[in-house]
């Protein structure tokens, strides 16, 4: 250590050593950041993936309100253990519309990427309100309050102008609308459309009746069409079994 | 241990005088400490080479190391170190191992395989597997089922039928149940009526005035019952009506009431309120052909019938 440095400019200056100290960061966190958005294929293309409906959506608010994600993961890794138990590895586009996104690495519980469809509403019910009532060995709370609350949908329109403003391609305007047309056909367009967004929240928990209860929609209806749509949105029928592994 | 601390004449300080005195010691590392970083930095070097590493614009050194693999379509192909190209390749080591087993579940007919002693012997192992992961949240561990929600498999009463094809169709594309709720069609005394005609087919005390009513109801065209549940009372497995007259309960709570009135009045509350329950999910698109044959015959083990 002959050339000229001294330790003590910098542990003396402490406005150098505020801007070394970002620097330092910045180069990290640009090395490590940076290239996942201008790599073409960080997030894979593949059909099907589509932003939740507002009662879907309204289901994953709760869901992170009750702090599922505590104990579930939402990312099947692609290892042959976690394939056979839950199925194929989750892909970055699954989660594209996820705001923030449920990966998680802490699984006190199962993984629930691919938890939809997996059981019937019925059963979702029943193991949310006593979950030793179906798992006899599980640890997990209950949460019976699911079934009483009402779903509070008064302010649908402006949780999704939110996730709007982060880019979910919710629709407000004509434009927009024709735009989720093209991408997502009409069906789904139609469910993203911000106007139309309590009734369509309506329409879908009345038609699905998740709790199993017509008299009005409960909490318990949009935690399980959100349970119910997670990881069904690909058909993986449709990829060959490595589709997926020259994108990595 | 011989003493490490420089003496005054040679000790190099950083210079700077800390409080008037303090000052710090600006000896060299340790030669271990040196070599080892060096080590380290070859050792990324080396990394950089063979694994994916460095971003570059729009992709990334790729590595020199390759993985090689069969895909569904039987081609071979060999693509840069990935953990996706991994896994295909732990995907063929360990369909290659079970390969003599699933050959043979492929080509043999069902009673076969569960008369083949080395066969059932994988079936137990693997399909205790795949009965755990996908069947055992609603149908338990043991297939004994939750009573008024999910079928007791282990009992020889199938709502759809025991059989093998009939397992095999109800794991590919699911089930639904339904009956329609007769309060809606039937009056009040009615519907007293059939629940003791069925609380009578099924040997449960009740009262035989209404019960004779309650048959002509079962059998007549105004509540239709016969229709699914049959002339017999015995069900219907192709629509999934159960057998009314085997004391084996799923939806009425007949066997948790008390008293013979508790039971009737269960009964009751299935024929008023019917029921739109008994989902089962289809898992011919989650599992694959030959996961679903293994578990038919696993199924049918635990209380299989013709």
């Amino acid at each position: 250590m002959n050339f000229n440095f001294k330790h003590e400019w910098v542990e003396t200056n402490v406005g150098l050593m505020a801007v070394l100290t970002m620097l330092a960061i910045s180069v990290g966190g640009l090395v490590e950041i940076a290239p996942l958005f201008l790599i073409d294929k960080t997030v894979e293309k593949v059909e099907g993936v589509r932003p939740y409906t507002p009662l879907e959506q309204r289901g994953r608010d709760i869901y992170m309100r009750e702090g599922c994600y505590t104990c579930h993961s939402q990312m099947v890794r692609p290892f042959r253990d976690e394939m056979l138990r839950y199925g194929h590895y989750s892909l970055a586009a699954e989660s594209q519309y996820d705001h923030p996104f449920q990966w998680g690495s802490k699984r006190t519980g199962p993984d629930l990427a691919r938890v939809g469809g997996k059981y019937s509403n019925e059963w979702h019910v029943q193991h949310l309100v006593a979950p030793r009532s179906m798992v006899e060995v599980s640890v997990m709370p209950n949460y019976p309050w699911l079934l009483s609350a009402k779903l509070d949908i008064s302010d649908i329109e402006l949780r999704l102008k939110a996730l709007r403003k982060v880019g979910v391609p919710y629709s407000l305007s004509q434009a927009e609308y024709d735009a989720n047309v093209a991408t997502f056909g009409e069906t789904v367009a139609r469910q993203l459309h911000i106007p139309d967004s309590r009734k369509n929240l309506v329409e879908q928990a009345n038609f699905g009746n998740y709790d199993g209860d017509r008299s009005g929609i409960s909490e318990m209806d949009a935690l399980v069409a959100y349970l119910q749509v997670l990881g069904t949105m690909v058909d993986f029928s449709k990829y060959s079994d490595d589709a997926f592994v020259a994108d990595r | 241990m011989s003493d490490h601390k420089p003496s005054a004449h040679s000790a190099q300080t950083t210079g700077h005088a800390w409080d008037g005195d303090l000052q710090e010691y600006n000896n060299p590392l340790p030669a271990w400490w040196v070599w080892t970083f060096y080590a380290t930095v070859v050792f990324s070097i080396v990394y950089w080479i063979i694994y994916p590493a460095w971003p570059i614009g729009n992709t990334w050194t790729r590595g020199v190391k390759t993985v090689t693999y069969v895909n569904s379509e039987g081609e071979t192909k060999t693509h840069g170190w990935n953990t996706r190209a991994l896994l295909m390749a732990d995907l063929n080591k360990a369909a290659a191992a079970q390969k003599p087993y699933f050959d043979k579940i492929a080509s043999m007919p069902y009673d076969e395989i569960a008369r083949d002693p080395e066969m059932s012997g994988f079936i137990l192992s693997a399909g205790r597997a795949i009965f755990s992961d996908n069947c055992a949240p609603c149908h338990q561990s043991g297939g004994q089922g939750v009573l008024s929600f999910f079928p007791n498999l282990t009992d020889d009463d199938w709502l759809y039928g025991g059989g093998y094809d009939r397992i095999h169709e109800t794991i590919v594309q699911g089930r639904r149940g339904y009956m329609p709720a007769f309060k809606e069609v039937l009056a009040d005394a009615q519907i007293d009526q059939l629940a003791n005609y069925v609380a009578s087919v099924s040997g449960i005390a009740h009262d035989a005035k209404l019960a004779a009513l309650g048959d002509q109801l079962f059998h007549g065209n105004a509540a239709g019952c016969y229709i699914c549940h049959g002339d017999d009372a015995k069900g219907r497995q192709d629509v999934g009506a159960p057998n009314l007259t085997d004391a084996v309960w799923l939806w009425a709570t007949v066997p948790s009431a008390p008293t013979p009135e508790g039971k009737v009045a269960a009964i009751r509350s299935v024929v008023a309120e019917g029921l739109n329950r008994g989902v089962m999910p289809a898992w011919g698109g989650r599992l694959t052909p030959e996961q679903i044959k293994v578990l038919t015959v696993y199924v049918h083990e635990l209380g299989g019938g013709t």
